[in-house]
C-alpha cells in the first residue's frame, strides 16, 4: 500500500531538524493576536519527539515562575518559524518524563559533546 | 455523474497555508474507468458500471474478461455501479477522476466499518457501564431487558452481538484538498474501514442544509 510518509515528503519542511531529547532549543512560533503577527519565543528542555513524517511532534519543558510547562508542537507545522538548537545533552533515554519529577541541581543535563 | 471509487490510506494532521493543522483522512481516489453502461431499455434503469483498482490478469475468471474486454480495458479489482440520469454524457472507457471534486465541497463517504466481532452493548449501543469496584460486581453486563407484565423481550430490543464490518455512511464531510496528478482526495474527519478498504465517494445528499 502507499506509504502515508513518502506521499507527504512534499510538504515536510525542508530542513533538518537535528534536535535530540535532552538539548535545550529556542521555538520560533508564529502567534496571531487579531490581524497581527508576531514570533514568540519558547525555550526549553526537548523531553520527547514522537510520530513520523507529517504527523512528527516534539515537547518542550521549561520551568517558569516555579511552574513547570510544557508544550508540544508539530514539527512541521507553518506556525514553526525555527528550532534554534542552544546547548545540546547527553541522555540516556528518549522519553525524559523523569525531569517532571525533578528540579534545581538534580534537574540539570550533562552537555554532549 | 455522482461519484468516485477509493481507497482509504489512512489519517495525517495536515497544515492549512494559514498554519491551521486539519486532521484529514487521506484517500486514493480513482483513476476509474466506465465499463458498462444500463439503460431503462435493457436493464430497466440507468447507471454506469465503474471499474477501480489493478487486478492481475491471472485472477480474472472467463466470464469477467469478456465482460472487461467488451470495454476494452484492463481488469479491474472493483465494479460498482452509480445511477445517472442520462447514460448518453457518458462511454465505455472514460475515465473519472477526483478533479471531480473542489476543496470546500460536501462529500458523503461510504465503506465497511471494521468488524469488531462479538460486541457487548457498552460498545455496540454506548450503554453505560457499572461500578468496577467497591463491591460491586455489575460491570459491564446489559440491564433490565424490559417490563415484567409482557412476560417476553420486545423484538428489537439492543444486546450485545456481531458488530461492525457492515456498510457505513458518513455525511458531509468536507473536501480539504485534491490532487488529481496523484489521484489524492483529503477530506475532514474520519471515514469508515480499515486503511486499504474500500470507499464509495459521493457528491454530499445533505449538502447545503
Amino acid at each position: 500500500m502507499t506509504n502515508l510518509t513518502e506521499l507527504f515528503t512534499g510538504d515536510l519542511k525542508k530542513e533538518v531538524f537535528n534536535f535530540r531529547p535532552g538539548d535545550t532549543v529556542r521555538v520560533h512560533v508564529k502567534v496571531v493576536e487579531g490581524s497581527r503577527e508576531r514570533t514568540q519565543i519558547f525555550e526549553g528542555v526537548v523531553i520527547r519527539r514522537r510520530g513520523g513524517g507529517l504527523n512528527e511532534t516534539f515537547t518542550v519543558r521549561r520551568v517558569s515562575y516555579g511552574v513547570g510547562v510544557e508544550r508540544i508542537f508539530p514539527l512541521h507545522s507553518p506556525r514553526i518559524e525555527r528550532v534554534e538548537i542552544v546547548r545540546r545533552g547527553r541522555v540516556r533515554r528518549a522519553r525524559l518524563y523523569y525531569l517532571r519529577k525533578l528540579h534545581g541541581k538534580a534537574a540539570r543535563i550533562r552537555e554532549r559533546r | 455523474m455522482e461519484g468516485i471509487l477509493g481507497k482509504k490510506l489512512g489519517m495525517v494532521e495536515y497544515f492549512t497555508p494559514a498554519g491551521e493543522a486539519v486532521p484529514v483522512t487521506v484517500i486514493q481516489a480513482g483513476p476509474c474507468v466506465i465499463i458498462q453502461k444500463k439503460t431503462k431499455v435493457t436493464d430497466g434503469y440507468d447507471a454506469v458500471q465503474v471499474g477501480f483498482g489493478e487486478k492481475p490478469e491471472r485472477l480474472v475468471n472467463k466470464p469477467l474478461k469478456g465482460h472487461f474486454k467488451r470495454a476494452g480495458v484492463a481488469p479491474f479489482r472493483y465494479l460498482r455501479e452509480f445511477p445517472v440520469i442520462d447514460g448518453e454524457d457518458y462511454s465505455l472507457g472514460q475515465e473519472i477522476k477526483v478533479n471531480m471534486f473542489n476543496p470546500g465541497e460536501k462529500v458523503d463517504i461510504a465503506g465497511t466499518a471494521k468488524g469488531r466481532g462479538f460486541a457487548g452493548g457498552i460498545k455496540r449501543h454506548g450503554f453505560h457501564r457499572g461500578p468496577m469496584g467497591h463491591g460491586s460486581k455489575y460491570h459491564r453486563r446489559s440491564g433490565s431487558l424490559a417490563a415484567k407484565g409482557p412476560a417476553r423481550v420486545f423484538k428489537g430490543r439492543r444486546m450485545p452481538g456481531h458488530y461492525g464490518n457492515e456498510r457505513v455512511t458518513t455525511q458531509n464531510l468536507e473536501v480539504i484538498k485534491v490532487e488529481p496528478d496523484r489521484n489524492i482526495l483529503m477530506v475532514r474527519g474520519a471515514v469508515p474501514g480499515p486503511r486499504g478498504g474500500l470507499l464509495v465517494i459521493k457528491k454530499a445528499v445533505k449538502a447545503g442544509k
